[in-house]
Order: structure tokens, then sequence, then C-alpha cells
């Protein structure tokens, strides 16, 4: 096992000046008919109508290496949502170089190709399929979901007839189900009815210790400190303050709060 | 601006489990071709979710219905009875030969007629995947041609119950029919790339498409044939659905397509790989920005 480790490069995340501006296509913008109308009048009327852009993020220098925990934190809009897409692999920086190795586990929608029709079971095999894991993989995790999610026969009804409590349940023990190396959450995720919440809460933990890499974008500073070593405080799509866990809640709460 | 370096060793380090061949790794820095090439690559071993993806999409469609997909099959054969009769009395024309040929033809349209309308979804209707997961682009292609061979698949029944029927001599011009798909399929895949990429970059035109599509259906030869044409019969060669639809439609009637048919094939298999290529490399960086 040592020596497999050996040959495959620990997860990494290196950011360097990414940059991410988004395009705002509204109502007409989007048309063919104004692309060409523009391109043919020149100037200045082409550029402010179809260069709206957003700059969601400017000049992040990150580099994460295993064991780090990273907690972005700002208001909204600060660009944390984007810095995660970003790590994430889905959006690629407009400007900058972006390199991220190891597998990826993005937490921002779980219930993420839940189809009403299917069993519990197909459900959980579908979502272990866009996680990229292999049929077998899955085959070998199944009985471990489903009797985490405690959902017993109902695994195999379609998950038309679960209560919203049932669903999470399972998205939630479905999304849980491999070791991740890079987890990336954007807001704490917590789950279900009080008897399944510590049984949550504990799975959820033992799953961030055991990713390798752990970014969470959160505005429950509390989190925050619980989870992560460090902080990244951001503005304006700018990293504003980078240091210890602490160090940056203190200056981030003087700041806001104070 | 801080660069952060953080190091911190005494926490429990991952055990990669299994994935650790196709361990993904994201780097901009790679030329934008490489990437496009890298990501066809990647696509495809995701078999395992795009075609399960496919099914899905088809089961939804008819869940809880007792033909279930095979409504797709008894609409087509409905329609090929129906303006089998007509046509056959209208154009005066043998209907144990026209049916066969139209019936066919329907077929044959109804992959090439559904992946022109509806490549212009591929990409927009992939949104919610597209936005919270990285995967390869090129996946929702494969889920969307794979999609319509599945559906043409169920309407080839028909040709079985013509052959039937008809009592239709088939020969070994029938092997014919694997290339002419394998021409169907590649084209397919090339064209719905670059539709599904700018109707999500600008929404006008999968109007565009389908508006100027319902004419072609007419121009081309399914409903009649280009002997009825007469003296002009040879301005169907300027058409080139004409030529796609001879390459799979001659072999399954037992005719061997022309050397033409081949030749314009060939030739739009080309060009429309080039266009594809160039979109793939140029813009799929940007697809997640036009969602």
């Amino acid at each position: 096992m040592a020596e497999m480790q050996s040959m495959v490069p620990p997860p990494a995340i290196a950011l360097q000046g990414v940059q991410v501006n988004f395009p705002i296509y509204y109502g007409g913008s989007r048309s063919l008919k104004k692309s060409i109308l523009f391109k043919s009048s020149a100037g200045r009327i082409a550029r402010d109508a179809n260069h709206l852009l957003i700059e969601a993020l400017r000049d992040i220098t990150l580099t994460l290496e295993p064991g780090d925990r990273l907690a972005l934190i700002g208001a909204n809009g600060a660009g944390k949502t984007t810095l995660l897409r970003v790590l994430a692999g889905i959006y690629e920086p407009t400007a900058g170089n972006a390199t991220i190795s190891g597998r990826i586990s993005p937490m921002f929608d779980i219930g993420l190709g839940i189809d009403a029709e299917l069993s519990g079971y197909e459900n959980i095999r579908l979502r272990g399929l866009i996680l990229g894991l292999s049929p077998r993989e899955i085959d070998v995790k199944l009985a471990e979901i489903g009797e985490f999610t405690e959902l017993g026969d109902y695994l195999h009804m379609p998950v038309r007839t679960y209560s919203s409590g049932m669903m999470l349940r399972l998205t939630f023990a479905a999304s849980t189900c491999f070791d991740p190396e890079i987890l990336l959450m954007d807001e704490w995720i917590l789950a279900g009815d009080a008897n399944f919440l510590q049984k949550a809460h504990n799975r959820l933990k033992a799953f961030v210790v055991k990713a390798s890499i752990f970014v969470l974008a959160s505005h429950n500073l509390d989190l925050c400190s619980k989870w992560c070593t460090h902080g990244l405080w951001m503005e304006q799509g700018r990293a504003k303050m980078y240091g210890p866990i602490d160090e940056v809640i203190a200056a981030y709460t003087t700041t806001v709060g104070g | 601006m801080g660069k952060p370096l953080m190091n911190i060793q005494n926490l429990a380090k991952a055990a990669p489990t299994g994935a650790i061949e196709h361990r993904p790794i994201i780097d901009n820095r790679v030329s934008p071709a490489r990437a496009a090439i890298l990501d066809v690559l990647s696509g495809f071993s995701h078999w395992p979710l795009w075609t399960r993806l496919a099914w899905l999409e088809i089961a939804q469609k008819y869940r809880r219905s007792i033909l279930g997909p095979f409504w797709i099959t008894a609409s087509t054969a409905i329609m090929t009875i129906s303006l089998g009769v007509i046509y056959s009395n209208l154009f005066k024309t043998d209907i144990n030969e026209f049916i066969p040929y139209l019936s066919v033809g329907l077929i044959v349209w109804g992959f090439i007629g559904s992946i022109i309308t509806e490549a212009g979804s591929v990409f927009i209707s992939a949104q919610g995947y597209i936005t919270q997961i990285r995967l390869p682009f090129s996946l929702y292609i494969y889920r969307f041609v794979w999609t319509r061979l599945i559906i043409f698949g169920h309407n080839f029944v028909i040709y079985l119950g013509v052959i039937a029927y008809f009592r239709m001599p088939l020969g070994p011009q029938l092997l014919l029919t694997i290339p002419g798909l394998v021409l169907f399929t590649l084209n397919a895949a090339f064209v719905s790339t670059y539709l599904g990429m700018s109707s999500l970059r600008f929404r006008d035109v999968p109007q565009i498409i389908n508006s100027l599509f319902q004419i072609v259906l007419f121009v081309t030869p399914i409903f009649w044939k280009p002997e009825m044409l007469g003296t002009n019969s040879r301005l169907v060669a300027f058409n080139p659905f004409f030529h796609l639809i001879e390459v799979v439609r001659a072999p399954l009637l037992g005719h061997v397509p022309a050397t033409e048919n081949y030749a314009v094939v060939a030739l739009l298999t080309i060009v429309n790989f080039l266009i594809a290529a160039f979109f793939f490399v140029k813009f799929r960086r940007r697809i997640t920005y036009w969602i």
C-alpha cells in the first residue's frame, strides 16, 4: 500500500494569480442578432454591450497540501463560492494558473442527479457514478450506505415516496460514502431529524478528518474555527487576509462586527 | 496578499481508495488542444455513467406507460403505414415497394432529424451537472448520441416487421449498414458538439435550426423518390442529407450505396469534424461561463 501511494503524487492545489470574470448575458446580449449587429458597428458600444463582466475573483494565489484545512470567510458575493468552484475544477480561471491533483469531492449540491422515479439503491448507484466511482466500487459500498440510511425496505421504493427527511438521509449517505481526498464544502452540510443528526455528525466528522485537503466556505465562524486551521478572508474577489484561523476570524469580526 | 503555504503533518492522510488510475489532475496550463483530447478520452471512459443517463432520459419520458420506449416505435409505425398508403396512391407507385422505402427512410430520418433539432439542448439541459461537478464535457455528447442511438434501435423493430411482411430478399449488402451507421454516429457526435456549444452561447440558434430544418424534410427524398423528379432527378445530389440517408437506407433496402454517396458523406464527416474540433478546442473552457 505504501509503495502504491508513493507512485501517486499527493493531493495538492496550487492557484497562481487566478482571476475569474463572469460575462453577464442579459436578455438581448445573448442573442445572435446583437452579436452580429454589434460586430459590424465597431467600437465602444460593442465593447459595452458584449463585455459586461463581473470580476468574481482577482489575483488569488493559494497553495494547499495534504493536511491543510482552509476556511473561506467573507460577506456574500465576496467570491467564496466562486473560489470553491475553481478548486472543484468547474470554472477554469480566465487568467492565472490552477493545478489541482487528487480526487475532488464537491459537496455543493448533494442532491445532484437524484431521480425521483428510481429506487433508493439505484439513486445511490447513480450518485456513485457521478462522483467518479466504478460500478464495482459502488457495489462494495452499497450495503454499508444502505445500512447507514436506516431506510430498510424503502431503499427498494422510488424515492418520490420518501419524506424530505428520508431523502436527506439518502443523499447524505450517498455523498459521504467514499474517502475524499480534496473535500470542498459550501456551507456545512447538516442532515436530518434529531435521531439521525448525531449519527450524521459523526459520519461527517470522520469524512472531513479523512480528507487530505479540506476547504470550507461558511458564514458560521464557530464551524470555521472548529474545523479549519487557516482562514482566507475574501473581499470583493480578492484575498484580504490569510493566516491562522483565529487571527483571521479576530480581524474579520473586529472589522465586520465592530 | 499573502501566499499561503501550509503543511500540517499530524492530521490523518487519506488513503486513496481505488480509482488511482483515473485520478483527476486539473491543470489549466496544458494546451487547449491537449485538454480537448483528454476530455474526449476521459469522457468516453465514463461510459457507465453516460449509458445510464441515456437510459434514464428515455425511461423518464415513458415511465409507467405500458409500451414504454416502444411508443416511439408505435408512432413511427402508424405514420409509416398511413403515409405509405396515401403516398403510394398519390404517386401511383407500387405499395410493396414504397412502404419499405418510406419506412426505412423515416427511421433513418428520425435519427438524423432528432440529432439536429435536439443538439441545441445538449449542454443547456446539463446545466445542473456542469455547474455542480467537474465532468468531461464530452460526456454530455456521448450521452446525447447514445440516447438517440437507443431510440433508433427501438425504431429498428419496424424494419424487421417490414422485412417479414414484404418478404424482402436480404443479401450481403445489408452488411454495408454497419459502416453507414458508423458514419452516422461520428457525424452525430461532431454536429451535436458545435450545435450544442453555439446554442449555449446564442440561445437563438436552436430556434433558427428548427425553422430551417423543417424545409429539409420536404426537399429530401424520404416521402418521394429522386426518380419522381423526372429529368431533374440529379437535383437531389446537391442535398447532403440525401447522401447521408442513402449510406444507411440503400443497404437496408438491399442496394449498394453509390460511390458518390460515400464520397459526399466522407467529405461531410471531415468538415463536421473540423468544425467540431475548432469549437471544442477553442471554446471548451468557456462552456461553464456560458451557462
